[in-house]
C-alpha cells in the first residue's frame, strides 16, 4: 500500500474485504434470479470495482486475496490457505485485484453517467475480461496445456460470470443512488 | 482467531516458525516446476502425504480439502489425454497434487495471527518503494475483526428480509449491508482521525 493511500481509504479497503469475506463465510442461499450460490468471489470483484474505485477496489481484493493466503476460508466451498495459490486455477485469483483495479479506473473516469448499463460493461471488461486475459495464459503455462485447450476449459463459467455481471450492475446502481459514493471518495 | 483453517496441534510442523515453512513451500514449488521429471513428480507425492500426514491432522480434513482441486485436476489430465500426452498429463496432475498437500500442511498448522506478523515483515524491504508494512497490518488486523462482526450483521439483515418475504431478493439482501458497510467504514475512519492516529 502506498504512501497516498490515507487512513480513511485503508478503513474503507479493510471494511469492504470483511464485507466480501464476511458474505462468502455465511452459507450460500440460493438467490431467485442467479443459477449459483452468491459465494461467488468474481462478484466481489466486480462490486469493488465499481462502489469504491480503482485504487480502493483494487487494493480491498488484494486484501481479499492476502487474507485466504493467510488461511481464511473464504473461496467457494469454504477454500482457502495457501493450497489455493498452488493449484491450477491460481492465475485467477491473483488477477482479481487488477480486474477490480480495471473496472474501478473505468468506473471513475466515467462517474457522471454511470448507469446499469455502464456498470454492466465495466463489471465485464475487468471481472470478466481481465480475469480470463491472467487467468488462461497462467492454467495453459502451470498446466502445461496449450492456450486454446487452457480457454476452452474456462468458457464453461462464462455464462455464471456473465449473470454475476448483470448482478453486480443491479447492485451497484442501486447503491449508487442510495449512497454518496465517490464524493466520499474523494 | 475461530474462522481460519488452522488446526491446533504439537507436530514438528507447527512448532516451525511460520517464515520457514513458507519458504520451504515456495522452494518447493520452484524446484517442482523447474525439474521437467515425471519421476520426481511421481515421487513427489507421497513425500507431501508424508509431510501431511505427520501433522497428525486426520484423513477427514484431508478429503474435505482435496475435494475442490481434485475435480480441477482431473480437467487438467483430460486436456492432456485428449492432446495426446498421457504422461505429461499425470506428471501434472501429481505436481500440483504434491504441491497442494505441502500447501495444505502449512495452513492447516500456522495460525492465521502468525501469517500475518510473517507478511508485515516480509513486506519491510518494500519501504522504499512507498508500501508500509504498519498501514497492511493495520488493514488486516481491521478486516479480520469486521468479519465476524459483518457476518452477523448480514444474518440480521436476511432474517428481516425473510419476514418480508424477500429473503431470497439479491438487492434487498446485499444493498442494505452495502450501505451499512460503508457507514460503519465512515464512522471508523472519523474516529480514527478524531484521535489523531494519522499514519
Amino acid at each position: 500500500m502506498t504512501r497516498d493511500v490515507s487512513t480513511r481509504d485503508i478503513v474503507y479497503i479493510a471494511l469492504f474485504a470483511a464485507l466480501m469475506a464476511a458474505v462468502n463465510l455465511v452459507p450460500p442461499i440460493q438467490v431467485a434470479f442467479l443459477p449459483v450460490p452468491i459465494t461467488a468471489a468474481t462478484l466481489a470483484v466486480m462490486l469493488a470495482g465499481c462502489l469504491i474505485g480503482a485504487k480502493r477496489g483494487g487494493l480491498a481484493i488484494l486484501l481479499f486475496v492476502l487474507l485466504v493466503a493467510l488461511g481464511l476460508p473464504l473461496l467457494a466451498g469454504g477454500r482457502g490457505g495457501l493450497s489455493v495459490f498452488f493449484g491450477p486455477t491460481a492465475g485467477f485469483i491473483l488477477s482479481w485485484p487488477v480486474g477490480a483495479y480495471v473496472t474501478g479506473w473505468l468506473t471513475e473516469k466515467n462517474w457522471p453517467r454511470m448507469n446499469a448499463v455502464w456498470f454492466f460493461i465495466f463489471s465485464v471488461i475487468g471481472g470478466i475480461g481481465v480475469v480470463y486475459l491472467i487467468g488462461i495464459p497462467w492454467l495453459a503455462l502451470v498446466a502445461k496445456l496449450s492456450l486454446f485447450d487452457a480457454a476452452k476449459g474456462s468458457l464453461i463459467f462464462v455464462p455464471g460470470d456473465l449473470v454475476k455481471a448483470i448482478a453486480a450492475a443491479a447492485i451497484a446502481e442501486t447503491v449508487r443512488r442510495a449512497y454518496p459514493l465517490m464524493q466520499a471518495a474523494r | 482467531m475461530t474462522i481460519g483453517l488452522y488446526a491446533p496441534g504439537a507436530s514438528a510442523l507447527h512448532r516451525l516458525p511460520a517464515g520457514v515453512k513458507l519458504g520451504a513451500l515456495v522452494a518447493a514449488s520452484l524446484a517442482l516446476f523447474a525439474i521437467p521429471s515425471t519421476i520426481v513428480a511421481l515421487a513427489a507425492v507421497p513425500v507431501a502425504f508424508a509431510v501431511y500426514l505427520s501433522t497428525g491432522l486426520g484423513l477427514n480434513r484431508l478429503i474435505l480439502e482435496l475435494r475442490g482441486p481434485a475435480l480441477l485436476l482431473c480437467f487438467v489430465f483430460v486436456f492432456h489425454a485428449l492432446a495426446g500426452s498421457v504422461e505429461e498429463g499425470i506428471a501434472a496432475v501429481a505436481r500440483f497434487a504434491a504441491l497442494i498437500l505441502l500447501a495444505s500442511a502449512v495452513t492447516l498448522t500456522t495460525p492465521v495471527s502468525e501469517m500475518a506478523a510473517l507478511v508485515e515483515r516480509l513486506l519491510g524491504p518494500l519501504e522504499p518503494l512507498g508500501v508500509n508494512p504498519a498501514k497492511v497490518g493495520l488493514a488486516i488486523a481491521l478486516a479480520i475483526r469486521f468479519v465476524p462482526m459483518i457476518a452477523e450483521e448480514y444474518r440480521q439483515i436476511r432474517e428481516a428480509q425473510a419476514a418480508r418475504g424477500l429473503d431470497r431478493n439479491l438487492l434487498a439482501l446485499v444493498v442494505p449491508l452495502i450501505i451499512r458497510t460503508l457507514k460503519a467504514a465512515d464512522d471508523l475512519a472519523d474516529a480514527i482521525e478524531a484521535r489523531g492516529i494519522e499514519t
